[in-house]
């Protein structure tokens, strides 16, 4: 049912945790669907002056494919900057996966959205 | 890998002397029951013996006992083979009585009924322990009523109804009401005796006690008013078309009849087991709870809850854990709605997702349960800490 690659990040997920004093938060999904998860992003700007995720963590509480999105987005976002970290989709995160599976698409694919909250939240606190 | 399988609710591995009853039938005397040839009544011998060995099992007669493919079918031909006999002589709308946690075969059927204008439906809650109260049954008798429909087992909490009370209280209000149960969970722990029950109808599957998939039953009392549902030959007393699956059926006789001598030793076996996982799960692994009564319940299952854990999650790390067990989040369900029945106790969807479910076997050990219970408690540590503050600041945001 799962991609050898979700099972991957399921039972052994990249940059699991929480960041103190974090940069920006962002957290989506419902209790009552189940699946919830939480991104912290730390952003610094680099030698370009352009702004940057130096560091990112994720909590979540959902389904094998829940856990293994969050987990991949991590992969996919650090070190990029908040722009080229924008314009991740749920469709790269579950490409780079090698697919979920169909069902899981919408409701367990919320890592993007997760991101996108936490570049938001980010750009609010900072905002002059 | 180790293999502990914990989902006997799902289904049982076929005994290896059922399985060596029906291997003849297969190549061998393959002939098909109808035939009045030799071959023929060799396979109808042994589909009589086997329906000779349910009917001991259920103290009924030889022509109460329909083969079907399973409880699924079971329970359709019960519930519409009832209201179509009605139908046909009434031409007025009958009303069902039946619980909101039956399994889908029993309330899907009940429901699309109901949709389709040919019946008035009422669907009874259990209380918060997971069982029936006769009483609110009674409350939802009316003048039309026609059929009551209440399962013996819960398949996924494992709670007893009081099926011989419930029986008793129909026929004392109105004799003429039909009653059916489900007792697809039940055969294998509780006396299924029909007249002690005091139903009219009652569904079991040859799978969850030893025996094949894809073969049942369904006992029909002598002179029931009821009608086929599915069209063709006049097999199984004009109740149920089509050739009769003989290995299956030969497989579900012997797989009762094994019942029959066992069912007492093994209920105390499996009964200590049970008590010993659910105390050492409640003890040993901080926020769980138990689903269901700890008393009125079957002796091989155990349904708990862990907060801050998804159930498929979970399942799917005792999985590598070489653990075999079942959920009712609504994450597993190709539906992915939360569990009917787990709603149906009042819980909340939030707190149906971290549901599991374990149901032990004849075969099941102690030292099963000892690994089993270290996995859980493993698995359940690592997904608490993967899911960190995540619902505690969900709440605390939102309120």
């Amino acid at each position: 049912m799962y991609s050898k690659k979700v099972l991957e990040h399921f039972t052994r997920p990249h940059n699991q945790g929480v960041i103190k004093n974090p940069s920006g938060v962002g957290m989506v999904g419902n209790p009552t669907c189940g699946d919830m998860m939480k991104i912290y992003i730390k952003v610094k700007k680099d030698a370009k002056k352009r702004e940057v995720i130096s560091d990112i963590k994720f909590e979540t509480l959902g389904c094998a494919s829940a856990i293994a999105t969050s987990s991949m987005i991590t992969d996919l976002a650090k070190n990029k900057t908040l722009e080229e970290a924008l314009k991740i989709t749920r469709n790269d995160v579950a490409e780079a996966l090698e697919g979920l599976p169909p069902i899981k698409m919408h409701c367990s694919n919320l890592a993007a959205d997760s991101l996108r909250e936490a570049i938001k939240d980010y750009r609010e606190k900072n905002k002059k | 890998m180790k293999k502990i399988y914990l989902d006997h609710a799902a289904t049982t591995p076929v005994d290896k002397k059922v399985l060596q009853e029906m291997m003849p039938y297969f190549s061998q005397n393959f002939g098909n029951a109808s035939s009045i040839h030799f071959f023929g009544q060799e396979a109808a011998q042994a589909v009589e013996k086997a329906r000779m060995q349910v009917a001991k099992y259920f103290n009924a007669n030889l022509n109460e006992i329909i083969f079907t493919s399973g409880a699924t079918e079971s329970n359709n031909l019960a519930i519409k083979g009832v209201d179509r006999a009605y139908f046909k002589k009434e031409k007025k709308k009958p009303h069902i009585i039946t619980t909101t946690f039956e399994h889908h075969c029993v309330l899907e059927t009940v429901k699309k009924m109901e949709k389709e204008n040919l019946i008035e439906a009422t669907y009874i809650n259990p209380k918060k322990d997971g069982v029936i109260d006769a009483r609110d049954i009674k409350n939802a008798i009316k003048s039309n009523t026609i059929l009551v429909s209440v399962m013996y087992v819960n398949n996924e909490i494992g709670t007893v109804q009081p099926i011989s009370e419930i029986g008793r209280m129909i026929k004392k209000n109105n004799p003429k009401i039909i009653f059916h149960t489900d007792a697809t969970q039940a055969v294998a722990y509780f006396d299924c005796n029909v007249e002690k029950l005091g139903v009219d109808l009652m569904s079991m599957s040859a799978h969850k006690i030893y025996g094949p998939k894809g073969v049942g039953a369904l006992y029909v009392k002598f002179g029931l008013d009821i009608a086929k549902i599915q069209d063709g030959g006049a097999q199984e007393f004009g109740l149920r078309a089509g050739t009769l699956n003989v290995p299956g059926i030969v497989g579900l006789g012997s797989a009762i009849s094994m019942i029959n001598n066992q069912r007492i030793m093994n209920n105390e076996k499996i009964k200590k087991l049970r008590d010993y996982l659910i105390a050492k799960i409640l003890k040993e692994i901080p926020d769980s709870r138990l689903n269901g009564s700890r008393i009125k319940r079957s002796p091989n299952n155990v349904n708990v809850n862990f907060s801050r854990v998804e159930g498929e999650s979970l399942l799917m790390m005792l999985s590598a854990e070489g653990v075999f067990a079942s959920t009712g989040s609504a994450c597993s369900s190709g539906s992915l709605s939360p569990s009917h029945v787990l709603l149906s106790l009042g819980l909340k969807p939030e707190e149906t997702h971290g549901s599991l479910r374990l149901t032990l076997g004849k075969n099941t050990t102690k030292k099963e349960i000892d690994y089993a219970v270290k996995a859980i408690k493993k698995s359940v540590e690592k997904l608490r800490k993967v899911s960190g503050s995540v619902l505690k600041d969900f709440y605390s945001k939102k309120h």
